[in-house]
C-alpha cells in the first residue's frame, strides 16, 4: 500500500491507530501520581471532599505527547517506506528474473549496482513475488525464491574479473526453460556476442528492462615495451569529450610497501576511444612495477600486470684480459655487449664490487684464477640461484683450473690444452654445431650452417659429462655444458666469446642462446605454441576490483590456452608462474577495443540511479523512543519530583567537570620556543606532577624577581608525545611506580641531552640509599636512566660552576638538605686554572643533574605566590627554602648561560693581555 | 543562629526609622494607667498644663480656675494634660505554619510577622510606651534594652502547628497586638479576645499570609500536608477545591473581623507579598486610633 511517496510493508498494522481515542479516554482516567504539597491552608481543606471521583485530567500536551508516541510506534512497525520502488504500473505476482553481467565492467558501479539490486529485491519482497538471479559471469541454474532469501546473500555478491564469455551467454540462455517472468537486466554497457541471442530469450519470456550506467567505462591495455619506454594504451567503451586520465605505476618501493613508483597522464581526445601515452622510468625502477592502473578507476579492466617481460635482468660482464685495449673487435666481451645491452642492463667492474649488487647473471670470459674470498663469494651467489656463464680461452685453456678435480665454478673437468681444429697448423674441418637434443634448454632453435667453431676447451669424459652437456659439436664433444649449483647454476661455453676460436657470436644463435639460458629477456610474448606442453600455476589473480588475490589455491593452467584462451573462472587473469619465467593475463589483451552495448529499441534501458528508497520505520521507532522519554521527564515534573533545576546544573556540570594535567599539546611550539619555559616530566603520579608544576611555578616566579630570566608558565612534558627541543631544563620527579618510556622517547631524550638540554633527576627521598638500589625510587631511577646517555657522574665538586652562576652555593638543599648532587664528572686533566678559585671544569654544561632532595617541594608556591609545602621548622626552614630557591636559579643560570660563567675565570687574564 | 535578634532588630529599627514617633492612644482611663513622662496631648489627668477652657455644664464649681476667671469675665476651668504610659502588649505567632514562603523571594510569614510587630514596638518604645510580650516571658517595659529582649524572644521558634493565642499575662486596659495567620483552630483566638475583653484589653489582629494562601493555584492531584506534618489532606483535584477553599478562606477572615469588631479590636491582613511599611502604616493608624475600623 502506498500513501504519496510513502508505502507500507505491512498496512494492516494501521488498523490498529483507529484505537487511538480508546487509548486516550483511557490514559485520561489514569490519574497522574498526586504531587505532596506543604501547604499550611490544609486546615482549611479538612473535610472538604472531592465533588468529582474522576481523577484530574492529564494535561492535554502530556495526552498529545503519549498518543504522538504510540502513533509513531504504530505507524513504525507498519513498516513505512519512502520512494517504494514500484517500477511495474500495476504490481504483478510474475516471477522475476534479474539478470546481472556480473563482469569486470560491472565492478566499476558494484556499489551502486547493489544497492539498485536491494531495492528492486525489496519491492519484489513487498509484492510477495519470487526471484532468481542470474550471474551470467558465472551462471547457474535459476532458482526462484523468496526475495528476503537473495538479499541474505546479497552482500556476498562480487563481480567477476571477467566477462561473460559467448559460452556462459549460450549456457544461460539455455537454462531459462519455459516459464514466464519478467526479467531486469543489470548490464554492464559492454556489447558481446551472444548479447542478442540472450535478448531475444528473455522477451520471448516477458517483459524485459535493461539498466546501465551511463559513466564512460576506461580501462588499460597490456604495457608493451618499446625502446626502453613503456608504451601504455588505455581504451574507453564510448568516444565522447577530451577526457585525461592519469595512469599509475605501483610496485614496491626498497622497503616492501606498495606505492605509486609513477605517473603518467593521458588524454582522450574528443571522439576518441583510445589514449597513449609513453613513461620512460629507470632500469631499476621498471623492474620494480607490478602493475600499472588508470587512478580512480577500481575495477579488474583498469589494471595491467607486468611480467617478466617488463622486467630487465642484470648482467655483469667480467673478462679476464683487460689490457687488449683499442682491439674492440676482439674484445673478450663486445658480442656478449652486443648481444645483452637491447635486454639487459649490463654491469661492469670489478667482481668484489659487483657481487654485492646481486646481478642475475654474471659472465665471466676467460677467467680463469679467481682470488679464494671473490671465489666463496661468487659461489656463495651462485648457490642462492645466480646464473654464472663462463667461456673459455686461452688463458682458462693454459690453466690448472678443473684440472684434476672439478672446480665447485666450473661443470666439467677440463683437459689440458684444449684443441684447435681446421686451422692452418692442423686436420680437419671446422666443425659445425649437432642439432639441439629434447632436453637441451637450446631445443628447437634452428642452427646456422655458416657458424663453425675451430678451437674449444675440452672436457674430460666423466660420468656425469653426459648429463651436463646442453650443447654438441658435430663431432659430438661438448661445445655448452651446464651443472647445477645450489639454487643457481654454472654454465660454460667451450668456446670464446669473440669470434677467435668460433663464428658463433657473430651468428643470430648466440643471442638465441642467451635468451634461452634467460640471460636476456624476451621482450615478446611468447606464441601460445612455444608454450604448449607447460602447464602455469596462478600465482595471484584479480578480482573484478583490480585487486590482487592469492592465487595458489586455483589449479593450474596449460600454456597452450594461456595465451590466448577467453577468461573465465578456469583462466583469471593475474600472474601465472611457469617453468622460468612469469606472464601475466590481463583483462584486456593487446589488440582489443571496448565496444558500447547497443539495446533494440523495443528494450526499455533506465539508469542505475533512481530515488532512494528509505525505511522509515527505524526513524519512527527512535522518535517514539525520544517522545516516551520526554514522557518520562514531564511526567516527573508535574508530579514535583524532577531535581530542582539547580541542583540538576549542578549535576551536570560535576560531571562536566573532570581533573586533568595541563598538558604541553595545549601550548604551540611558537609560544614555547618564544619564552623560557621550564618543563616537567609527566609521572602518570597526579598529585606527584601536580606538586612538579607548583614548584616550577615557584621556581619561575623567584627568577622572575630576582634576575632577567623570565619564564613562561611551566609545561608538563609526555615524553612520548611532546616535542622536547623547547625546553632548557627537564625537572624529572622519580617515581616508584612510573612507567618506563617507549624506545621512541629514549631515543628523544637522548637527542634532546646531546644538543644541549638538561634533566634534574629528582629521587625525592633524601637519597637515603645514596642511589643504590635498595630505596624505591633510587633503583626506579637506576631503571629509567639506564638507556640514557649519561657521562660518568661526581658529586658536585666545590668548584664547580653550578656553584656560582648567580649565587654562591655551597649546598644544595631542597625539602632534604645537605645530600650530594652529582652532576657530569670533571675531566681528569681538568686543572687549576691560574690564580682562580676554581678548576676549568667542563666546557659544556652537565646534561644531568641527579640529587634527592625534593626541590619542587621547596619551590612550589600555588597561584597566590604562598609556598605550598612545609621545609624544616621556622627562620631555619625558610632559610632551607631560600638556598633551594637560589640553587634553582643557579640550575637555570647554568643551563642559559652555559660555560660563559666557567670562562669568567679567564677574565683577568684576557684584560691583562689586552693590556699589553 | 545568635547574630539573628541583632539582624532583626537592626531591620526593625530600619523600618520604624521611616516613621513619626508612635503615640498609643490611650481611651481608657483606668486603675492600671501608669503615667509617664510625655503628655497625651490633650487634657485629662496630669502635672502639666494643657488650656483652660470655658466652664461648661456639668463642670462642678470646685473645677473653677479662680485665678484665671478673676482676669476676665467668664469663668474658665483649668485642665491638665494626660500623662500615661501605655502598655502594648505582643503576641507574634512562631508557630510551624507561619514557617511557610510559596516562593523563595518571599520571606516566610512567621519573618514577615515579626518584623512588623518589633517595628511596631520600635515605634512604640520609642513614643515612650511599654511594650511586652502577653504570657510572663517578657512583661512590659521601656527602654532600648527591652527591645533587645523582644527581639530575642520573638525569634523564637513554636514547636507546635498552629499557634495559640497567649492571653495571659494581659494588664487590664493595655493594648494588645495578635500577629498570626489565624489558619489554625479560631476557638482559641476567640477565647482570648473574650478574656482581652473581659480585662478592657483593646487591640490589633494582623493577619499574615502567603499569597499562594489567598490564591491556592494547585491543580492536579495532590496532597496536602501542614508544615508541622500533623494535618494531611488528600485530592485528586485540587482546582475543584480551590473556590471552597477560597470561600472558607473568607469565612475565616469574616469571622475573625466579626470577632475583633465585637470586642472593638482591628483586624486586618496582610500578605507577604506585600511590603511590610503597609502593614506598619496599618498598625500605627490602628493602634493610634485613627480612622480604623
Amino acid at each position: 500500500m502506498t500513501l504519496g511517496p510513502i508505502g507500507f510493508a505491512a498496512p494492516w498494522l494501521l488498523v490498529t491507530l483507529a484505537l487511538l481515542p480508546i487509548l486516550w479516554v483511557l490514559l485520561r482516567a489514569v490519574p497522574p501520581a498526586p504531587v505532596r504539597r506543604r501547604f499550611p491552608g490544609v486546615a482549611l481543606l479538612l473535610g472538604l471532599r472531592d465533588e468529582d471521583s474522576v481523577t484530574d485530567r492529564t494535561p492535554w500536551w502530556l495526552l498529545l505527547l503519549r498518543m504522538l508516541a504510540v502513533s509513531a510506534v504504530i505507524v513504525g512497525m507498519a513498516g513505512p517506506v519512502l520512494n517504494p520502488r514500484n517500477d511495474g504500473a500495476e504490481a504483478t505476482r510474475d516471477p522475476l528474473l534479474i539478470a546481472l553481467d556480473g563482469s569486470w565492467a560491472s565492478a566499476r558501479d558494484w556499489p551502486v549496482k547493489r544497492t539498485l539490486l536491494d531495492g528492486i529485491l525489496a519491492e519484489a519482497g513487498r509484492d510477495g513475488r519470487t526471484v532468481a538471479l542470474l550471474t551470467l559471469a558465472a551462471p547457474e541454474p535459476l532458482q526462484f525464491q523468496t526475495a528476503e532469501t537473495w538479499r541474505s546473500r546479497l552482500a556476498g555478491m562480487q563481480p567477476a574479473a571477467w566477462a561473460p564469455s559467448d559460452q556462459m551467454m549460450e549456457t544461460a540462455g539455455a537454462q531459462l526453460g519455459d516459464a514466464t517472468f519478467e526479467t531486469r537486466w543489470l548490464s554492464d554497457g559492454l556489447e558481446r556476442a551472444g548479447r542478442d541471442r540472450l535478448l531475444d530469450a528473455f522477451q520471448a519470456r516477458g517483459d524485459v528492462t535493461i539498466y546501465e550506467s551511463s559513466a564512460p567505462l576506461l580501462a588499460l591495455a597490456p604495457v608493451q615495451m618499446s625502446d626502453g619506454a613503456l608504451e601504455l594504451t588505455a581504451q574507453r567503451a564510448r568516444p565522447g569529450n577530451t577526457r585525461d586520465i592519469t595512469v599509475q605505476a605501483l610496485g614496491p618501493d626498497p622497503a616492501g610497501v606498495m606505492r605509486v613508483l609513477a605517473t603518467l597522464g593521458m588524454t582522450f581526445q574528443p571522439g576518441q576511444t583510445e589514449a597513449t601515452g609513453a613513461l620512460t622510468l629507470p632500469a631499476e625502477l621498471r623492474a620494480r612495477v607490478t602493475r600499472f592502473q588508470i587512478a580512480g578507476q577500481d575495477h579488474a579492466g583498469a589494471v595491467s600486470l607486468t611480467d617478466d617481460s617488463l622486467k630487465r635482468r642484470e648482467v655483469a660482464l667480467i673478462a679476464g684480459r683487460e689490457d687488449r685495449e683499442g682491439l674492440e673487435l676482439l674484445s673478450p666481451l663486445h658480442y656478449l655487449e652486443r648481444a645483452l645491452a637491447p635486454s639487459a642492463d649490463l654491469l661492469n667492474g670489478a667482481l668484489a664490487d659487483i657481487l654485492p649488487a646481486s646481478p642475475n647473471v654474471i659472465v665471466l670470459a676467460d677467467v680463469a684464477t679467481l682470488s679464494l674470498a671473490e671465489k666463496s663469494a661468487l659461489l656463495k651467489w651462485t648457490q642462492n640461484g645466480g646464473l654464472l656463464v663462463r667461456f673459455a680461452g686461452p688463458r682458462l685453456a693454459a690453466s690448472d683450473v678443473s684440472r684434476t678435480t672439478e672446480d665447485a665454478l666450473m661443470p666439467v673437468r677440463l683437459r689440458a690444452g684444449g684443441r684447435t681444429v681446421g686451422g692452418a697448423m692442423s686436420w680437419g674441418a671446422p666443425k659445425s654445431l649437432a642439432p639441439f637434443s629434447e632436453n637441451s634448454p637450446f631445443f628447437g632453435l634452428p642452427l646456422p650452417p655458416d657458424v663453425t667453431i675451430s678451437a674449444q676447451v675440452m672436457a674430460q669424459p666423466d660420468p656425469t659429462l653426459a648429463d651436463r652437456v646442453i650443447a654438441h659439436l658435430s663431432d659430438g664433444t661438448p661445445l655448452v655444458t651446464r651443472k647445477p649449483v645450489g639454487q643457481g647454476q654454472v654454465v660454460l661455453f667451450h668456446v670464446t666469446a669473440n669470434a677467435e676460436w668460433s663464428s658463433l657470436p657473430l651468428s643470430g644463435l648466440f643471442v638465441q642462446m642467451l635468451e634461452r639460458l634467460a640471460i636476456s629477456a624476451a621482450a615478446d610474448l611468447p606464441q601460445a605454441d612455444d608454450l604448449a606442453g607447460t602447464t602455469w600455476q596462478p600465482v595471484q589473480v584479480l578480482d573484478g576490483f583490480g585487486t590482487l588475490q592469492d592465487g595458489g589455491t586455483l589449479p593450474g593452467v596449460a600454456g597452450e590456452t594461456l595465451i590466448d584462451a577467453p577468461l573465465g573462472p578456469r583462466l583469471q587473469p593475474g600472474l601465472y608462474a611457469g617453468p622460468d619465467r612469469r606472464l601475466a593475463r590481463n583483462v584486456l589483451g593487446v589488440g582489443d577495443a571496448l565496444s558500447p552495448a547497443v539495446w533494440p529499441s523495443d528494450v526499455t534501458v533506465t539508469g542505475l540511479t533512481r530515488a532512494m528508497e528509505t525505511p522509515l520505520a527505524g526513524w519512527l521507532l527512535a522518535a517514539a523512543l525520544l517522545l516516551l522519554g520526554a514522557d518520562v521527564i514531564a511526567a516527573l515534573a508535574l508530579s514535583g519530583r524532577l531535581l530542582p533545576t539547580r541542583a540538576a546544573v549542578g549535576l551536570i556540570a560535576l560531571l562536566l567537570v573532570t581533573p586533568h594535567v595541563s598538558e604541553a599539546q595545549a601550548t604551540t611550539a611558537e609560544t614555547l620556543s618564544a619564552e623560557v619555559t621550564l618543563a616537567h616530566v609527566i609521572t602518570g603520579d597526579a598529585q606527584l606532577d601536580e606538586m612538579a608544576q607548583a614548584g616550577l611555578r615557584g621556581l619561575g616566579e623567584t627568577l622572575f624577581y630576582r634576575t632577567t630570566v623570565e619564564p613562561a608558565p611551566p609545561v608538563a612534558v609526555n615524553l612520548e608525545t611532546d616535542e622536547l627541543a623547547f625546553y632548557p631544563l627537564l625537572y624529572w620527579p622519580i617515581h616508584a611506580d612510573q612507567p618506563t618510556p617507549s624506545a621512541n622517547a629514549y631515543a628523544k631524550l637522548n637527542q634532546y641531552l646531546r644538543t644541549g638540554g638538561m634533566i634534574l633527576f629528582d629521587t625525592r627521598d633524601a637519597d637515603i640509599a645514596a642511589y643504590s638500589a635498595s630505596s624505591p625510587n633510587g633503583a626506579r631511577l637506576q631503571q629509567l636512566a639506564s638507556p640514557l646517555d649519561i657521562p660518568p657522574l661526581e658529586p658536585v665538586p666545590s668548584d664547580h660552576v653550578l656553584t656560582r652562576t648567580f649565587y654562591l652555593l655551597q649546598d644544595f638543599p631542597g625539602r632534604y638538605a645537605g645530600r650530594p648532587v652529582w652532576v657530569e664528572a670533571a675531566p681528569p686533566d681538568a686543572e687549576r686554572a691560574e690564580g682562580m678559585p676554581f678548576r676549568n671544569l667542563n666546557d659544556g654544561v652537565t646534561p644531568v643533574v641527579v640529587g634527592g632532595n625534593d626541590w619542587a617541594a621547596a619551590w612550589a608556591v600555588d597561584t597566590r605566590g604562598i609556598p605550598m609545602y612545609p621545609v624544616g621548622r621556622g627562620y631555619a626552614g625558610e632559610r632551607q627554602r631560600e638556598m633551594a630557591n637560589r640553587f634553582g636559579v643557579n640550575l637555570v643560570m647554568h643551563v642559559l648561560t652555559g660555560n660563559y660563567k666557567s670562562d669568567q675565570v679567564h677574565v683577568p687574564a684576557l684584560l691583562d693581555r689586552l693590556g699589553q | 543562629m545568635t547574630d539573628a535578634p541583632v539582624i532583626l532588630r537592626s531591620r526593625a529599627e530600619a523600618e520604624a526609622a521611616r516613621f513619626p514617633p508612635l503615640l498609643a492612644r490611650a481611651e481608657q482611663l483606668a486603675g492600671s494607667v501608669l503615667l509617664g513622662e510625655h503628655g497625651r496631648r490633650r487634657s485629662g489627668m496630669g502635672d502639666d498644663f494643657w488650656q483652660y477652657r470655658p466652664v461648661q455644664e456639668g463642670d462642678q464649681r470646685r473645677m473653677i480656675d479662680w485665678r484665671r476667671s478673676a482676669r476676665s469675665d467668664a469663668e474658665f476651668v483649668r485642665e491638665r494634660e494626660w500623662q500615661i504610659a501605655q502598655s502594648v502588649l505582643l503576641w507574634v505567632d512562631g508557630a510551624a505554619s507561619m514557617r511557610f514562603s510559596s516562593n523563595k523571594a518571599l520571606p516566610e510569614k512567621a519573618d514577615r510577622a515579626r518584623l512588623i510587630a518589633l517595628a511596631a514596638a520600635v515605634l512604640l518604645i520609642r513614643g515612650g510606651e511599654r511594650v511586652g510580650l502577653t504570657g510572663s516571658a517578657v512583661p512590659p517595659r521601656r527602654g532600648q534594652a527591652q527591645i533587645m529582649r523582644l527581639a530575642t524572644v520573638l525569634t523564637q521558634d513554636d514547636a507546635q502547628d498552629y499557634g495559640v493565642p497567649e492571653a495571659r499575662g494581659m494588664l487590664p486596659h493595655s493594648r494588645a497586638v495578635f500577629v498570626s495567620d489565624f489558619l489554625g483552630d479560631v476557638a482559641p483566638v476567640r477565647a482570648a479576645l473574650a478574656k482581652a475583653a473581659d480585662r478592657g484589653v483593646r487591640g490589633v489582629l494582623l493577619q499574615i499570609l502567603d499569597p499562594d494562601e489567598e490564591a491556592f493555584p494547585f491543580r492536579g492531584r495532590a496532597i496536602f500536608q501542614s508544615i508541622g506534618g500533623t494535618l494531611a489532606h488528600e485530592t485528586l483535584k485540587a482546582n475543584d477545591l480551590r473556590d471552597r477553599y477560597l470561600q472558607r478562606l473568607a469565612d475565616r477572615k469574616a469571622e475573625l473581623a466579626t470577632l475583633a469588631s465585637a470586642v472593638g479590636w482591628h483586624f486586618h491582613t496582610h500578605h507577604t507579598s506585600n511590603s511590610a511599611q503597609s502593614a506598619l502604616l496599618w498598625l500605627y493608624r490602628a493602634l493610634s486610633g485613627g480612622g480604623v475600623r
